[in-house]
């Protein structure tokens, strides 16, 4: 059918727009570095794992993965153990103020980062915290938080009220519900959310470089985005780093593309 | 067990569950307030005082609005604010238009879905940092992959050297931003499409509408929630750009390429002027307020209307 064939050829285009940066990348980080200007060709020719050697020995590439598997961990944790409990009294209780609580959560989601770098700052460093695991933490609650909440009070609403209604005429108490009913239930939600909440904090460049002084508090996207080399760019390393930055958020939303689109797109339409 | 009229039991239930789900969104709320709004309100105040932490000595002196008067006066504060508006002019435009045309084709293709979704899920789920690099990578120098295949193609005369012109530097800018965020623009159109009822199209058929008038007269109108809601999201995070610009061009060369948030930065953490970059503060987040309630007003009253 003709009238199939062009959204075909246009979904072709997207998957080849979309992985050729990628491919070349990969390509690149096993080329030597004293080819990578020389004549691009698009096969590769010759590969060698040097950039990577290099990025685990002379880089010690282990500290920024371990920083940011330190602060996105904590920040996911906590936004969604405290989130999940606030977007379920959102979806789900009936209370005055709820309206206005709903859009606050919204208004602070969109605000920009930049606007609260200088309060922060100050703050932070007359807390000597400056450089410090919790000093990215606290500072992350503020993208984190409001993201954690308004996904879960997607995921809460999609819930049907019966279960949890028969559960209280049997005599639960409302937090019993929610720990026995609806908490079983939300479980794929509350994965979609983590996931999401952990890419977000995982890719978070402003803050992470505002706060941080030196390698050893660095999260991946500081580290790779300051290497330097002593005479030149080092770009067969900084996309081996890359590619080793990109690996793990790649992996878990592709492990879990279906839930993550049908959160983002519910949060974002029906809200 | 206590007996009380059903009335009063209803209405002390009420009040149970209002006071249960006030102490369930209290820790939420106070780290929100904690976090995000009173460091808000501290850069308003921060804003009227001069606070040059490289001179300690001149301590903090209150000096009113000094520092939005200087803002205001400031060109490399204005250029920055137009190179801003007009990076989130270009590219969200683009990525509208783009984003559409990926939306109707994804919801037309029935081969492929899992492939289509990895495509457009991994760019937009990677660091901007990385995104950033490798679009860096591409147009580096004179021998990066981008000239290569230019000149491949014989259109140009000798290959040029995107980062060092004021003009050119945005191509890789702009082309790295659209390939990273129209996907994500596609999806919410295309949960928009996905909601629209097909009877109405079968309608139009028998009706003897062209596929064009379809576009226009039905899928435009119905989609426009979701466009509204797109553009809102897209303004808004183009308007704070900071990750790309930083590390594609830092801003340059000079100053040209350097967005409001860029600014700022510098101000603040690299000057160490914290009176005039929380004034600088302050003006991002109003414009980026206004951008929001403007849409809201404009876009968003008519479709109120269309609905009522």
């Amino acid at each position: 059918m003709p009238r199939r064939g062009w959204a075909t050829a246009t979904l072709a285009l997207l998957v080849l727009g979309s992985a050729f940066p990628f491919y070349w990348a990969i390509v690149s980080s096993f080329t030597p570095e004293a080819r990578l200007f020389q004549r691009p060709s698009l096969l590769p020719t010759t590969l060698v794992l040097d950039h990577y050697r290099a990025l685990f020995t002379e880089r010690n590439f282990w500290v920024p993965i371990r920083n940011s598997l330190i602060v996105a961990g904590a920040t996911t944790v906590i936004c969604v153990t405290v989130g999940g409990l606030c977007a379920y009294a959102l979806a789900r209780l009936r209370f005055r103020g709820k309206g206005p609580l709903l859009t606050l959560i919204l208004a602070v989601s969109v605000f920009p980062q930049i606007s609260v770098v200088s309060p922060l700052y100050l703050l932070l460093r007359r807390l000597h915290l400056i450089n410090t695991y919790p000093g990215l933490i606290l500072p992350y609650l503020t993208f984190a938080m409001p993201l954690t909440v308004w996904l879960l009070v997607g995921f809460f609403r999609q819930l049907p009220a019966e279960l949890e209604e028969a559960a209280m005429v049997d005599g639960a108490s409302r937090l019993r519900a929610l720990r026995e009913v609806i908490l079983p239930l939300a479980l794929p939600g509350l994965a979609a959310t983590a996931i999401l909440t952990f890419v977000y904090s995982w890719n978070e460049f402003l803050f992470a470089l505002s706060f941080t002084l030196g390698p050893e508090r660095q999260t991946v996207p500081v580290a790779i985005a300051l290497f330097r080399g002593q005479y030149q760019v080092p770009w067969g390393q900084i996309l081996a780093a890359a590619i080793v930055a990109t690996a793990p958020v790649a992996l878990l939303v592709l492990a879990f593309q279906r839930r993550i689109v049908q959160g983002l797109t519910a949060g974002a339409v029906k809200g | 067990m206590t007996t009380l009229p059903v009335g009063e039991r209803e209405a002390s239930a009420e009040a149970r569950e209002a006071r249960l789900a006030w102490r369930l969104v209290a820790p939420a709320l106070t780290a929100i307030l904690l976090v995000a709004l009173f460091p808000l309100g501290w850069t308003v105040w921060e804003s009227l005082y001069h606070h040059d932490l490289r001179m300690p000595w001149l301590g903090r002196p209150f000096v009113g609005a000094a520092n939005y008067v200087e803002a205001l006066s400031d060109p490399r504060f204005w250029g920055a604010m137009a190179h801003t508006l007009f990076f989130a002019a270009v590219t969200v435009s683009l990525e509208l238009v783009l984003g559409c045309v990926l939306a109707l084709a994804m919801n037309r293709a029935f081969r492929g879905r899992a492939l289509v979704r990895a495509a457009v899920l991994v760019p937009w789920a990677i660091p901007t940092v990385v995104s950033a690099l490798l679009w860096r990578f591409m147009f580096e120098g004179q021998a990066g992959i981008a000239n290569a295949l230019l000149t491949a193609t014989g259109l140009t005369g000798p290959p040029p050297v995107w980062f060092i012109d004021a003009t050119l530097a945005w191509v890789p800018v702009v082309l790295a931003d659209v390939w990273k965020t129209t996907p994500f623009v596609a999806l919410l159109l295309l949960a928009g499409l996905q909601n629209i009822d097909a009877s109405i199209y079968e309608a139009a058929r028998i009706d003897g509408a062209s596929a064009w008038r379809q576009f226009r007269h039905i899928t435009l109108p119905l989609l426009q929630p979701a466009i509204l809601v797109a553009l809102i999201f897209r303004t808004l995070d183009a308007f704070r750009v900071f990750d790309l610009i930083y590390v594609m061009t830092g801003g340059g060369p000079g100053t040209s390429t350097e967005p409001i948030a860029l600014y700022t930065f510098t101000s603040l953490l690299q000057n160490l002027r914290f009176g005039y970059g929380s004034a600088l503060s302050v003006i991002v987040f109003l414009v980026t307020f206004g951008l929001a309630l403007g849409y809201i007003r404009f876009l968003g009253g008519g479709l109120a209307e269309e609905r009522a």
